[in-house]
């Protein structure tokens, strides 16, 4: 078949417009951080070096048939597997997680490329059922997809991309036809395991001490001294010092004393609300809006159901990352480690958001092609 | 291509918009998180912002220095260094222990002492680990900026003395306010502040400490300080100085003069009360408790039985001995009960109430052993002890009494130095009030020559001999120099009371047979009463072991001219062993010959006139020890002499 997705007037040039004001954001931010401090200056040159290389990735795979890619579903699932297997056999440990494959004399983060292939295997899985409504095999089925990667993920340890897999699934269940008794049976479970997770007495058969201990100094920040939950306290006065106005550009003390923890990357919308105030937080989190939004418009333009679920996947993904990532600086979600797309200092991170933006812009430009 | 999702375009449409709608629900919820931070508890997360990147670290004010009454320095500051130990970050704390015990040379063990000690205070407040740091500490300190973030210098100023004591105990020393002192600022003094202990250092306080200022400063989330970003600086308001009456030079003397023997000198000019000189022995060197005394040398110097820590000037309560005859004459002559003309003979021994009671004549070394027929003149010439045995027992303990307590005796002079005792004059009342019994008659003979119950302190003697031979104008006795209104007692004397009196001292050291004969000095009216007081009574030496030797203590209280005095000391050389003109009058010669020698411009080598010998000066020695800091607040206890209820009589 030929490559029928054409013209330039194709591209989502709202998307992509949206998608570099984040970025220059996230650089804008990254160079306030870090350019006063030693032995970190220069990171914003690196972090437009992926966006740089991100962009590029990113209209490769527009180009691309996502057709295509849906045929290799079950191909990429067992690579991703392996992959994950591998890291877990070979891959480098630091701070105490094996998360990192090293190919080609770079660190990759392999899970986010397993949450780039569970959305690809949702989409076609999803795709796949016929019938308006979902049934509870089929949702069974769609579970044991995720799960098997999920555990492993569990495993390295890195709770926070594990997490991101759920509202994956959540997502296209509904969209799939979840029924709505199974969607507020499920909904009750996820909250009743949420609820098991604050309460020490059943947490500590499911956490590990590390885990347990973050969402102790979440509970009981002014407990901790200099752990999780002083960093928590540290972005909340970050945060909550900006005021509406912010502190300027540059002059956060937070950020600039190094008192915001890692706060080019994780807490990065800490040093953004300190220095930007809150009328910079409503732009940031505006364009993250439009974003989401406009990938969910996308997603209703859609030609096929496999397109709509493999766009809705990275909706899902994006704004699990935004709300997580948010609700952390503002002290209202314990540390995840997880980074806020686009704006959070980091490769493989990155990459994984413009090759996900890659998949929903192959859905835009064949949306007319039949 | 497979074509599995061929013609299969039927799009959940509603289900799309609620993700849209949970989406925009979604960001709202953030943004009211944030509007929470960022505009309603905006003020309080922008105060804990300033907490965390300001840090204050006090400018110490340094206090007021203290200067004789021609402005030479007695008291001043020098500037220290003191190691700070930042607590804010516990687990960094720890971590550095070990470096920080290598590079200051404090064990490990200690540190976390006195951080467990520092344990209620504020973390942000910084503890002092080494009080005074050597210019290696600071070296140390300055190169491990970076790796060791937890310490900090201090510039302190630090309290410097004079030497081996000089004027140690009017002058008093400093320490760390103490929990108490701290509860009754009202919030003046924080924990750690300096502030006087002792002496004038803690009579003047409030004048001599100044306000420490605040040098505020940018740190950053290691605890750095951030040199290129400033802030404002309160400036410290340094104490305020204040001018003694005391010369030093008189003071030199009076330091030389007494030596190392036990005792105290006090100078003082009768018409105004100034004091120009105080001793007191054994002394510590206040620049020797060091930065911080330890509690076991602190402990040392409180149990010592020499009691080195008390002022005797105005804390030694002693049998005044024979001095306390001239309260015994002047209730005499005023009270005209006993003709002027009355005589006694004295034939060493003499026996009231059945019991027998010696003169001192009678234990003479050589010569007579006895007065034999004495007049007042004589009586006070000699110090005889039968002529005012006599006396008292025909006055009666109450007509003393009320002269003892109206010539000042029994109340504190109201000198401006802390802790001055009372002495006692007993009474009656005394008795029945404090033992429950009747006033035994044969009481009064013994009070009558200054032993007994009644005890002086050497301020008394000297404020009350002065003011005699004033006229009965007894001035307060003060540290500070040019005083205006000084309160002052006046008790109505006769001119001829005063006349006689005056009369008589003038002969103790002028007259042949006189008890300071030895005094004399030419040209200057030197006139004085000696007293030699037993510290025990005989009958008490019984009770404590054989061999125990109780030497007597000597008193001499001199003074210039012999009306309206210039000045008048009063000299205490405790267990001497001598005679009161022997032991104790030659330092009262050196004090007024050097009084009158500085006003007549007669050029005297200080130090050249000493009773020992001596001839070091005060100001020749400079290896000056830090003084102190931490002295844990304690009052000096008060010697507690036995009172030598009965005297003389050996029974």
């Amino acid at each position: 078949m030929k490559d029928a997705a054409q013209g330039r007037r194709d591209y989502d040039w709202w998307l992509i417009a949206i998608l570099m004001a984040i970025c220059a954001l996230g650089v804008l931010e990254i160079y306030s951080a870090t350019h006063a401090s030693g032995g970190l200056e220069g990171m914003h040159y690196k972090q437009i070096k992926w966006l740089v290389f991100g962009f590029i990735i990113m209209f490769a795979l527009s180009r691309l048939d996502y057709h295509l890619i849906l045929d290799q579903a079950p191909i990429l699932y067992v690579i991703c597997l392996i992959a994950l297997v591998a890291v877990l056999v070979l891959g480098a440990s630091r701070f105490g997680a094996r998360r990192w494959l090293h190919i080609a004399g770079q660190d990759f983060q392999v899970s986010e490329l397993a949450k780039l292939i569970i959305i690809i295997v949702l989409a076609r899985f999803f795709a796949e059922v016929r019938s308006d409504e979902l049934d509870l095999r089929d949702l069974l089925k769609a579970g044991m997809l995720v799960g098997v990667p999920l555990v492993l993920i569990l495993k390295q340890p890195d709770l926070g991309t594990a997490l991101v897999l759920v509202p994956m699934l959540a997502v296209g269940a509904f969209l799939a036809g979840l029924k709505w008794i199974h969607a507020g049976i499920f909904t009750l479970a996820g909250v009743l395991l949420v609820g098991a997770v604050f309460y020490p007495p059943v947490s500590k058969h499911l956490l590990k001490p590390y885990q347990r201990e973050r969402i102790t100094s979440f509970l009981h920040p002014e407990e901790d001294a200099k752990g999780s939950g002083y960093q928590l306290l540290q972005s909340k006065i970050a945060v909550g010092s900006g005021g509406f106005w912010g502190k300027g550009f540059g002059n956060g003390s937070q950020n600039q004393l190094g008192y915001i923890p890692v706060r080019y990357s994780d807490f990065i919308m800490a040093a953004w609300a300190e220095e930007q105030g809150f009328k910079g937080v409503l732009l940031a989190l505006g364009l993250y809006m439009a974003l989401l939004l406009r990938l969910v418009q996308n997603a209703q333009r859609a030609k096929d159901r496999a397109g709509m679920f493999l766009v809705m996947g990275v909706a899902a993904a994006l704004g699990f990352h935004v709300l997580v990532n948010v609700a952390m600086v503002i002290g209202a979600m314990p540390v995840t480690g997880i980074p806020l797309p686009l704006m959070s200092y980091g490769g493989s991170a990155t990459l994984f958001v413009f090759m996900a933006i890659g998949l929903v812009m192959n859905v835009r430009l064949r949306r007319f092609v039949n | 291509m497979s074509y599995w999702f061929r013609n299969d375009n039927r799009l959940p449409q509603t289900r799309l918009a609620i993700v849209s709608y949970i989406i925009v629900g979604m960001i709202g919820v953030l943004l009211l998180g944030f509007w929470k931070l960022q505009v309603i508890d905006s003020d309080k997360y922008g105060q804990m912002a300033e907490q965390n990147r300001v840090r204050s670290i006090p400018i110490i004010a340094p206090r007021g220095r203290m200067l004789d009454r021609d402005g030479r320095v007695l008291v001043d500051n020098r500037p220290s260094f003191s190691v700070l130990l930042l607590r804010d970050d516990p687990k960094l704390v720890e971590q550095y222990l070990p470096a920080i015990s290598d590079g200051l040379g404090i064990s490990v063990e200690d540190l976390r002492d006195q951080l467990q000690s520092a344990r209620n205070l504020p973390k942000f407040q910084p503890i002092v680990i080494k009080p005074e740091a050597s210019s290696a500490d600071l070296d140390f300190i300055e190169s491990h900026r970076s790796d060791i973030p937890v310490l900090e210098m201090l510039s302190v100023s630090r309290r410097r003395y004079l030497p081996n004591g000089f004027l140690a105990h009017a002058t008093g020393y400093v320490g760390e306010a103490s929990e108490a002192q701290i509860e009754n600022s009202n919030g003046k003094l924080r924990p750690g502040d300096v502030v006087g202990k002792f002496g004038l250092e803690r009579q003047y306080n409030d004048i001599l400490m100044g306000t420490d200022g605040m040098r505020r400063v940018i740190v950053n989330s290691i605890g750095k300080e951030m040199k290129d970003m400033r802030l404002d600086q309160q400036d410290p308001i340094p104490g305020k100085q204040i001018q003694l009456s005391i010369d030093m030079d008189l003071q030199q003397v009076a330091e030389q003069s007494l030596g190392d023997r036990p005792g105290a000198v006090v100078a003082l000019d009768p018409r105004t009360g100034e004091i120009l000189a105080m001793v007191s022995r054994p002394t510590p060197d206040p620049n020797d408790f060091a930065v911080r005394i330890s509690a076991r040398e602190w402990k040392q110097l409180n149990e010592d039985p020499l009691k080195p820590l008390l002022n005797r000037a105005i804390q030694a309560q002693l049998a005044p001995g024979s001095v306390f005859k001239i309260v015994t004459a002047t209730a005499m002559l005023e009270d005209h009960n006993i003709p002027e003309s009355f005589t006694t003979y004295c034939p060493g021994y003499a026996t009231f109430f059945g019991r027998q009671y010696h003169c001192y004549v009678y234990y003479a070394k050589s010569g007579a052993h006895a007065h034999g027929p004495t007049s007042l003149h004589d009586a006070i010439l000699k110090s005889c002890d039968i002529f005012f045995y006599t006396v008292g027992m025909k006055m009666g303990i109450d007509r003393l009494s009320y002269y003892g307590d109206k010539l000042g005796l029994g109340h504190k002079t109201g000198i401006d130095l802390p802790s001055e005792e009372t002495g006692l004059m007993p009474s009656q009342e005394w008795v029945e009030r404090v033992f429950h019994r009747k006033w035994y008659a044969g009481e009064a003979i013994s009070v009558a020559i200054g032993q007994g119950a009644v005890t002086t302190t050497p301020v008394q003697l000297a404020r009350l001999i002065g003011g005699i031979a004033s006229g009965g104008v007894f001035k307060q006795p003060h540290m500070l120099k040019d005083v205006k209104d000084v309160p002052e007692e006046r008790f109505s004397l006769s001119e001829h009371t005063i006349d006689r009196i005056t009369e008589a001292m003038y002969g103790v050291v002028n007259e042949p047979g006189g008890t300071g004969g030895r005094l004399k000095l030419a040209g200057i009216e030197l006139s004085g009463k000696s007293g030699t007081a037993q510290v025990i009574g005989y009958n008490k030496m019984n009770l404590v072991k054989k061999g125990t030797k109780f030497a007597d203590n000597a008193w001499f209280v001199g003074y210039a001219p012999k009306r309206n005095p210039e000045i008048c000391v009063a000299v205490l050389v405790q267990e001497s062993g001598q005679h009161g003109g022997e032991a104790a009058g030659p330092v009262v010669r050196d004090i007024v010959k050097a009084y009158y020698d500085k006003k007549n411009g007669v050029k005297s080598a200080p130090g050249t006139v000493t009773a020992d010998g001596r001839t070091t000066s005060p100001m020749s020695n400079t290896a000056v020890v830090a003084p102190t800091v931490a002295i844990k607040e304690e009052r000096a206890p008060a010697v507690q002499t036995t009172p030598a209820n009965a005297d003389g009589n050996d029974q």
